[in-house]
């Protein structure tokens, strides 16, 4: 190839031509003068002759070039130095645009790997899990499950998990630790291989407690094993059972869920030894969390559905007494299905489309910016339009500029979102869960962001490009700056008012939304839970940690109240099977006392949430009784079976509270059961759940593995702790307890209402930052292209009043317009978050309030230089300017 | 708008064609190209003498030219240009397409006559 070095051979191509051209000219007018013209006479002769000098000399250079990429190269060069000349446009520019694109990138990367990207499992889009009902229930008995795993022809296997927390003992500190208790086929159906040793099987099942074994994840034999390669068949101790170490999971494999990283993975044939219950045989007991597996090549979704449906009606006819709405569907297994799916792909959605209102927002700031600019340039416009530029080369050069800013802005926005992104991936946002948000920046988030930044390069470029392409150099030179000003200020809406108007709109947009997302916080931090979370101590056990087993279990519970009473400080202290909002379920259906017939079907309630605790429960936790009273330690196991339900629960089964008293209901496994007692509503599973009724009954008389101590107390939080651990130590020094104040314990339940708030919080910031900066630059440059103006008005005697009136009264007209505008669609847009923050409601005066205040701040804060500016204008100095 | 950069050329290749010409006659300085080609013309063809120059370079490029510095009879620097055995080559394929161009055109224009008879 020739041209490498043609490139250094260029130098002197180019001056060879400059000098061959200089002296074409001089020797026409050597010629000229020879024929009696004057010296200037001649030159100007020859240079008509020989046309535009420069003109010709660059079509002479192109010829050389490579036409695209040298010619952009040198549009490039142009652009940094006109760049460099305003220092001030330019940063503001690039903050802009990299705070905007930062924006979409980290809403991008999250929506990516939470709801685009598979599971990281080998044939992802094939894997599925299977919901039940019109609920979409995942939850599955072990019976169901069996024959939904052998009965089916058009899944290559199905296989089970449940999420378990354990005490886990390797000798020396026990601690808890969480698992999947799965199905034998496990490993095999994911179809992944061992890092080391090897996986169970079904081949290692025989039975309940046949197969006491273990596989590591990766990361917990990395931080609790020390990646010692030994471990393959040493024996630790779960729950006091010992279970050998058959292998360790590779390191890109984290179970099944997207955000819930499991320690281990143990055969659900040993659910005794694990969780201290045995519902292997039990057909109503749906605790199996997910039944998922791969779909055969070439069988649809819905071959699939039409086969699980056929084995679901053969169950229900087979098992009438507990299979009910067996019909089934499809849902992807990484966000749990339809249990976080809808909500966080509704949520991830609706935050990537403020972002994407906050890159508009961005390039209509830019646009204005750019056109402003184009303005004061006119004038140069007109003199390289007059010096025979063409305009195609003037609009290029100014998108050039446009993409330049953008560009960058893009880049620093991306780097700035990846550092962020980095930084949630190894979050760990509960303590006591292996949660994590694994946002990891893959490609795509990269291409996205390139992508956005070089589309709204051109978008906001575009702008001028009109008002360049109308440009009159004749009359631009004529008329001089004055004639400008005269052209641009007239009282047309320009494009650039309604750019301004749109930009304001969408930044109300974000500011109305946010705070409507912290008000619902806020509420929900203050509403009622039906329980009062202040001052209270939270210890949280399982006793199948340490292997307690039928009676045993009420002893020790009854033990571990009494052990704690004593302690200084102490006011009351309640038992629970589970605390409400903690994370955890327990549901059953209630029948009438006279049902005979307890399929699900004829259930007077469903997913009535259910209870077991100690008499002083109510008080420790400080739940109002409204009628009756509370059952005491007399009701023991023998005594006839009694319960306190909540007012939800009095009213739909039995038409009123005080009906509720003395009258009797049927629980799921048929006890007839009397109410003594009425408690106000509460919150139980979720802070959005609808208020939903609840039974509480006497532990002794519906005995449960689960312990949580509920401690009301007037003493300091870290002393009461310690003093709890070592008291509960010395009941049983081998049981895992986490002791928190409930209000640490609500951070779970808390969660999406605070990431939500937390996100949009940073984007009504973003956005009230964008007004800003967009009614500031409106304001100071019609300030300052007025300045003369103001400055004849100010001599010819106007008040501050007027002056500002003038200066500023466009854009307090637009700000108020946009505004408005902004209002009306962030309350129609905020019913989107209503599903996530609870008590989310733009019809809240405090929110229209706080939204009309915060834009008049905003309004405020951006006006104020350019006011200032524009009274301090001195006439005397103005005029003689000129 | 007025002006810009309207070509003068007759049809893309003629100025060219004409310097190819011109150089085969004898070498040339760019001065004395548009001289030549402006008096044998008999000033029929305006060149705008700057055109001249993006033309020598596509030539230049093409090698169908070669130029040199050196001192023209005036005593003058000049960059002399001169035609390569290519340029030669390109010249006669250029001619001879043009002449049958040249003859479709006449064809047209003056149906009843013969050419060239």
């Amino acid at each position: 190839m020739n041209w490498i070095p043609r490139i250094f051979r260029r130098r002197t191509l180019f001056d060879d031509l400059s000098e061959e051209m200089r002296l074409h000219l001089e020797e026409r007018v050597e010629q000229l003068t020879r024929e009696g013209l004057s010296p200037q006479e001649a030159e100007r002769q020859a240079r008509i002759a020989f046309g535009n000098l420069a003109v010709v000399e660059e079509r002479s250079r192109a010829v050389w070039q490579w036409p695209t990429l040298e010619s952009i190269a040198a549009d490039a060069r142009l652009a940094v130095r006109q760049l460099r000349r305003s220092p001030g446009f330019t940063i503001a520019a690039v903050l802009t645009l990299a705070l905007a694109i930062g924006a979409n990138s980290v809403v991008f990367g999250v929506l990516n790997a939470l709801v685009l990207k598979p599971l990281n499992v080998p044939r992802p889009q094939s894997l599925f899990t299977i919901e039940r009902g019109g609920y979409k229930d995942q939850a599955t008995s072990y019976p169901d499950y069996l024959d939904l795993r052998d009965r089916n022809r058009t899944f290559e296997a199905l296989t089970a998990y449940i999420l378990v927390p354990v005490g886990f003992d390797t000798g020396k500190n026990p601690s808890q630790a969480w698992g999947y208790e799965v199905a034998g086929n496990y490993f095999q159906a994911m179809d992944v291989q061992p890092f080391l040793g090897r996986f169970f099987s079904v081949a290692d099942e025989h039975g309940p407690n046949s197969a006491p074994y273990l596989v590591l994840s990766w990361s917990y034999w990395h931080t609790h094993f020390q990646d010692d390669r030994g471990v393959v068949g040493r024996v630790v101790q779960v729950n006091k059972h010992p279970f050998t170490i058959l292998g360790v999971a590779p390191p890109d494999f984290s179970g099944t869920l997207i955000f819930f990283y499991p320690d281990f993975w143990a055969p659900m044939v040993q659910q005794e030894q694990i969780q201290g219950i045995d519902v292997l045989n039990n057909r109503g007991q749906r605790n199996i969390f997910m039944v998922l597996g791969h779909i055969k090549p070439g069988v649809t979704q819905a071959q699939a559905i039409a086969d699980l449906n056929s084995i679901g009606s053969y169950l229900e006819k087979t098992y009438p007494k507990e299979d009910a709405w067996m019909t089934y569907s499809l849902a992807r297994p990484s966000l749990a299905g339809d249990l976080l799916g809808p909500g966080v792909t509704g949520f991830m959605t609706g935050m990537m489309l403020l972002a994407g209102l906050i890159l508009l927002a961005a390039c209509a700031n830019l646009g204005s910016l750019f056109s402003a600019r184009a303005a004061d340039r006119s004038r140069e416009v007109a003199l390289r339009l007059a010096l025979g530029s063409t305009r195609r080369r003037i609009v290029r050069a100014l998108f050039t500029e446009a993409v330049l800013i953008s560009l960058t802005g893009g880049v620093a926005g991306l780097l700035g979102s990846v550092a962020l992104l980095q930084r949630l991936s190894v979050w760990h946002p509960i303590p006591q869960y292996p949660m994590h948000v694994p946002v990891y920046p893959d490609a795509k988030v990269y291409l996205v962001a390139l992508f956005l930044a070089l589309a709204s390069g051109f978008l906001f470029g575009a702008v001028p490009v009109r008002q360049i392409l109308r440009t009159n150099p004749y009359e631009v030179v004529k008329a001089g700056s004055a004639g400008i000003i005269a052209g641009h200020t007239s009282r047309r809406i320009t494009f650039r008012d309604v750019l301004l108007a749109v930009q304001i709109a969408i930044c109300a947009v974000l500011v109305t939304s946010s705070l409507v997302a912290l008000r619902g916080l806020e509420r929900s931090v203050h509403s009622s839970f039906g329980f009062d979370p202040r001052n209270v101590m939270l210890a949280d056990t399982d006793l199948s940690m340490s292997g307690y087993s039928g009676d045993q279990r009420p002893a020790m519970q009854k033990r571990m109240i009494e052990a704690l009473q004593p302690i200084p400080g102490v006011k009351s202290v309640g038992f629970i099977s589970q605390v409400p909002l903690s994370g955890g379920s327990s549901t059953e259906d209630v029948f009438t006392s006279q049902a005979t017939d307890l399929t699900p079907s004829k259930a007077a309630a469903n997913s009535v949430a259910v209870f077991s605790i100690s008499p002083d429960y109510f008080r420790a936790a400080g739940t109002a009784l409204i009628t009756g009273s509370i059952f005491s330690w007399q009701n023991s196991k023998d005594a006839p079976p009694v319960a306190v339900v909540n007012a939800v629960f009095a009213r739909r089964i039995f038409g009123s509270v005080s009906n509720a008293i003395g009258n009797y209901y049927k629980r799921e496994n048929g006890t007839r059961v009397q109410v003594v007692g009425v408690v106000e509503d509460g919150k139980y599973y979720q802070l959005t759940e609808n208020p939903r009724p609840a039974e509480f009954l006497p532990f002794p008389q519906n005995p449960t593995h689960l312990a949580a101590l509920v401690v009301r107390s007037d003493r300091d939080p870290q002393q009461l702790a310690a003093e709890i651990r070592s008291t509960l130590r010395g009941l049983d020094s081998g049981l895992p307890f986490t002791i928190q104040t409930w209000n640490e314990g609500l951070d779970i339940a808390l969660f999406p209402s605070r990431v939500a708030t937390v996100a949009l919080g940073i984007l009504g910031l973003m956005g009230a930052m964008l007004s800003i900066t967009g009614i500031f630059g409106m304001a100071a440059y019609s300030v300052s292209r007025r300045l003369r103006e103001l400055g004849i008005r100010i001599a010819l005697g106007a008040q501050h009043k007027e002056i500002l009136q003038a200066a500023l009264g466009r854009a307090v007209k637009l700000l108020a317009i946009g505004s408005a505008a902004g209002l009306a669609l962030g309350i129609l847009a905020t019913r989107v978050l209503a599903a996530v923050v609870y008590q989310a409601t733009p019809r809240d005066p405090l929110v229209l309030a706080g939204v009309v205040l915060a834009m008049a701040l905003l309004g405020l804060v951006a006006t104020w230089i350019p006011a200032q500016r524009a009274l301090s204008v001195d006439p005397l100095v103005l005029l003689r300017e000129e | 708008m007025p002006m810009t950069d309207t070509s003068r050329d007759l049809f893309p290749g003629a100025l060219e064609m004409m310097i190819l010409e011109s150089l085969r006659r004898q070498p040339a300085h760019g001065y004395a190209l548009v001289q030549h080609i402006q008096l044998r013309s008999k000033n029929l063809l305006q060149v705008e003498e700057g055109s001249l120059y993006p033309a020598l370079q596509r030539l230049l490029k093409a090698k169908l030219v070669k130029a040199e510095w050196g001192l023209s009879s005036t005593n003058r620097r000049v960059r002399t240009y001169q035609i390569t055995p290519a340029g030669l080559r390109r010249l006669e394929q250029q001619i001879s397409s043009f002449e049958r161009m040249f003859e479709g055109i006449a064809l047209v224009l003056n149906p009843g006559k013969s050419p060239a008879s």
